[in-house]
């Protein structure tokens, strides 16, 4: 806390009454409290009698004691311990309040405080020679995000150099403090960032109309096809303990061979339970358990072509189910397949061909080396999408393995890649 | 990054009309009487699902808070308050709502005030801000020609809402300090019990509110609890408005979602820290009185209540005050503890002798004319400070000062060193005065 003590007897003038504009003001201050609470008003009153006399004199608290019905002490002790009320005459044209809290500090008020110094008074307080300046230090003003500051009087000045500040003194001095820009004193909007707009960069954004109609268009859209409640969860009873309604156990202690006697059987089968909703899945299967045994490699026949078409195809076609999500056969990235030639590749020497795959590139007409050497970026996504590999081919680089097997089989394999194919 | 649909003040840099009008057209006053229509119970249980938090710093839920005002009245008139004395160094957020967006503000009386049936409302202003006053008036003023607060207004509750001002003291941002001085004294904290929401404002039921906790109800209650508690991590959720001060690159207050990196807030909003990454020495995250966190601590931590919470610091009211390595870290803190001596009240004797002896010391450890000694010495005084004092505000000069020895300790020690080394050449320091 800081010792406050008011003017000496000699600077006090002698008497002190509201101006009529002001007694209006101080009217309507006095109207917002409630009835006999008028002593709330002391501090917009004494403000207003700062604002007259440019400082708070003896005779303005007295005048606003007797105003308010207080005693003189308690609105001394008002006027002493806040730190805005002006206890001596400042100056008359400018009294420049520097911010000089750590975050002005950080942005160099200290240099701002040299400015005055120079400019004003060496010390907080002192009018300069002519009484028309006089600065102090004060305490966080509240503009941190456009630091360092100062106010004068009733406005603001923000992002200040000391050159600037210099230059704002002197305004003031010459009486033309009113042609100032307030505020910022950089290119800068408010406390918005001075390098342009981070956010709020467009009314349309946040006005009513258009999250009304945000709305409305949200509201017309076809709702997503709510997914049908899986049953996976649902309980294998339908004893009444399992009600959704009934929300704690009962208090009641029920043997368990007395539960198991009351509790009723489940109206459908186990098996049926553990199938998924075929609305959801889209396909009936099965959530545990293998659907059928998987097909031995060797059940795969020799590779021949039907008129043209691999065998598979027709395979594919007739069988709706697994195949159907695969890329489809008459596709045009579909690589061109050959009849059965007389020498076969062993395309299993392509890291990444097993025997399985190999079944299925055969029934794509796929058999030599030289084939899955051209294929196209667009062909080797179709058969990638065929087989269901999730990228193995670019990973593996079929392409490059293949074009080493066609050119000189495994020992130009091992040249290219340092190693035996596996 | 929050997105601007999501944002609850519309018009922070005040870039857009500011009338009443131009408010409407962006949302404000919207179904206001379709609130008011469902009841305090809905509201108070709609702002406590919400899970705000306290913009003022300590961070207690809203709608708890609301729900401690009586029921039914005993014959004496309840009160809204609105703590509008921001004066914490680094905040200015409140600055912002009241001179751009204060329709936000003016809304949330009413509702908030219907809430805890309130009389009317008064909101205390500090001192300095008199154009933020006169925007918050002329909104004011505004509402009541329009009909939307007053006597019979549309929305169907009877509220007046007065502005008050303060003159200069940082205490009445305490909330029973700023009842005092609404009441036209000295502002000097009252003891608890009883709490203002038993006797507060002139011996009435109060509730002392932040003023964004205010601004942002309008806008949780028309848009639901569960939107602005899906914003954010659990127990810190929603958005709020964060200032970037200090030596970033770009200063600037703005909203966003609670928990935000500091790494994306300064990169995203601040422009980077001023010379790099590199650079940056401490921050205090919270405003002044929040202990202050090295550069490797708050990087990667999220921005929230439990985050700088992790950190031995607090969020406070997000007040991100930045250094960089040219900052003279321990005159930083010096001049906070100049700031706390000079805005102790001078009720309780541990804060009004405890803040000057702290401030004396910090001012020798400034330059190194100090015993090593002393370092703990004044570590074991701001424990004797902290929490024998009515209000928060020793707590509040104690915990810089812990947060600069806890965190830059050697740094002291160095210059204790420097000195003793160089003391030949020094002129002796005048005793404490």
């Amino acid at each position: 806390m800081s010792v406050r003590r008011l003017a000496e007897p000699a600077l006090q003038p002698a008497a002190f009454a509201f101006s009529k504009a002001k007694a209006a003001e101080v009217k309507t201050w006095i109207a917002k409290y409630p009835q006999g609470r008028e002593q709330s008003a002391v501090i917009p009153l004494l403000m207003l009698a700062q604002e007259q006399e440019g400082w708070v004199t003896k005779a303005a608290i007295e005048h606003v004691a007797d105003r308010l019905g207080m005693p003189y002490i308690r609105v001394l002790e008002v006027a002493t311990f806040y730190t805005q009320f002006q206890l001596k005459p400042v100056g008359t044209r400018a009294h420049v309040q520097v911010c000089g809290t750590t975050p002005c500090m950080l942005r160099g008020s200290e240099a701002l405080m040299d400015v005055c110094r120079s400019k004003i008074h060496h010390d907080q307080f002192h009018t300069n020679d002519a009484g028309t300046l006089s600065w102090e230090e004060v305490e966080c003003l509240g503009a941190c995000v456009n630091a360092p500051m100062v106010m004068i009087f009733k406005d603001t000045y923000e992002d200040l150099t000391p050159e600037r500040l210099a230059e704002i003194i002197d305004a003031f001095e010459a009486g033309k403090g009113d042609t100032v820009k307030v505020g910022p004193q950089v290119d800068r909007f408010y406390s918005a960032p001075q390098s342009g707009f981070t956010s709020l960069k467009d009314e349309k954004a946040v006005l009513k109309s258009t999250r009304v109609r945000e709305a409305k268009t949200a509201a017309a859209a076809p709702a997503q096809a709510a997914a049908a409640p899986s049953n996976a969860a649902r309980p294998k009873t339908d004893a009444p303990e399992t009600n959704p309604a009934i929300k704690s156990p009962s208090k009641v202690k029920v043997a368990p061979a007395a539960e198991q006697v009351k509790s009723v059987a489940p109206a459908h089968s186990a098996k049926a339970a553990n199938l998924a909703e075929p609305t959801v899945e889209k396909t009936v299967k099965q959530r545990s358990g293998k659907t059928a045994k998987a097909e031995p490699v060797s059940a795969y026949k020799a590779p021949e072509t039907l008129k043209g078409e691999p065998i598979g195809a027709a395979r594919a076609k007739g069988d709706a189910g697994p195949a159907a999500a695969k890329p489809s056969l008459t596709d045009k990235n579909r690589p061109a397949g050959i009849e059965k030639p007389a020498a076969v590749d062993d395309l299993k020497l392509i890291s990444g061909v097993g025997p399985k795959i190999e079944g299925i590139l055969h029934s794509l007409g796929i058999y030599t080396f030289a084939q899955v050497a051209s294929w196209k970026k667009a062909e080797r996504e179709w058969v990638d999408g065929y087989l269901n590999f999730k990228g193995r081919i670019e990973r593996d680089d079929w392409v490059k393995q293949a074009k080493a097997l066609a050119k000189g089989g495994v020992a130009e394999y091992i040249r290219v890649f340092g190693k035996k194919p596996v | 990054m929050l997105q601007d649909k999501d944002r609850i003040f519309t018009n922070i840099y005040g870039r857009f009309d500011k009338s009443l009008k131009g408010a409407m057209s962006r949302g404000a006053w919207d179904g206001t009487k379709g609130i008011i229509d469902k009841g305090r119970d809905w509201i108070i249980n709609e702002m406590k699902a919400s899970g705000l938090r306290g913009r003022g710093g300590a961070g207690f839920p809203t709608g708890l808070k609301w729900s401690f005002m009586p029921k039914a009245s005993d014959g004496r008139p309840s009160y809204l308050v609105v703590n509008a004395d921001e004066s914490e160094p680094g905040t200015c957020k409140d600055r912002e709502i009241l001179r751009h967006d204060p329709h936000t503000l003016v809304e949330g009386c009413l509702i908030a005030g219907f809430a805890m049936g309130a009389i009317s409302a008064y909101i205390y202003v500090r001192g300095e801000f008199i154009r933020e006053r006169e925007a918050l008036q002329r909104a004011i003023d505004e509402a009541y020609e329009a009909g939307l607060i007053g006597k019979g207004n549309k929305n169907g509750y009877d509220f007046d809402i007065y502005v008050h001002h303060g003159a200069g003291a940082y205490i009445c941002g305490e909330e029973t300090a700023l009842l005092e001085s609404l009441e036209g004294k000295k502002g000097q904290p009252r003891l608890k019990p009883p709490f203002p929401a038993n006797m507060g404002l002139y011996g009435c039921p109060t509730t002392v509110n932040n003023v964004e906790s205010i601004a942002v109800a309008p806008t949780i209650l028309r848009r639901g609890a569960a939107w602005f508690s899906s914003i954010g991590r659990p127990n810190n959720v929603g958005t709020k408005l964060f200032m970037l001060v200090g030596h970033v690159n770009t200063p600037c207050t703005v909203e966003e979602e609670m928990g935000i990196s500091f790494r994306e807030l300064v990169e995203k909003h601040g422009g980077g820290i001023r010379g790099g990454w590199d650079n940056l020495l401490a921050v205090i995250p919270g405003g002044a009185s929040c202990p202050v966190v090295k550069a490797e601590d708050i990087i990667d931590c999220p921005m929230d209540f439990d985050g700088l919470r992790e950190k031995k610091s607090s969020f406070g009211t997000a007040a991100v005050i930045v250094m960089d390595k040219s900052t003279d870290i321990v005159k930083a803190i010096a001049r906070l503890s100049y700031f706390f001596k000079h805005e102790s009240c001078g009720q309780c004797t541990p804060c009004r002798e405890g803040t000057g002896w702290m401030w004396r010391v910090m001012e020798r450890l400034v330059i190194g004319q100090a015993q090593k000694r002393e370092i703990d010495m004044l570590l074991d005084v701001t424990k004797q400070v902290e929490g024998h004092t009515i209000c928060a505000l020793g707590d509040a000069a104690a915990w810089p000062i812990q947060g600069l020895i806890r965190n830059f300790r050697p740094e002291i020690e160095r210059r204790i060193d420097e000195f003793s080394r160089n003391a030949h050449q020094v002129q002796p320091l005048m005793a404490a005065e």
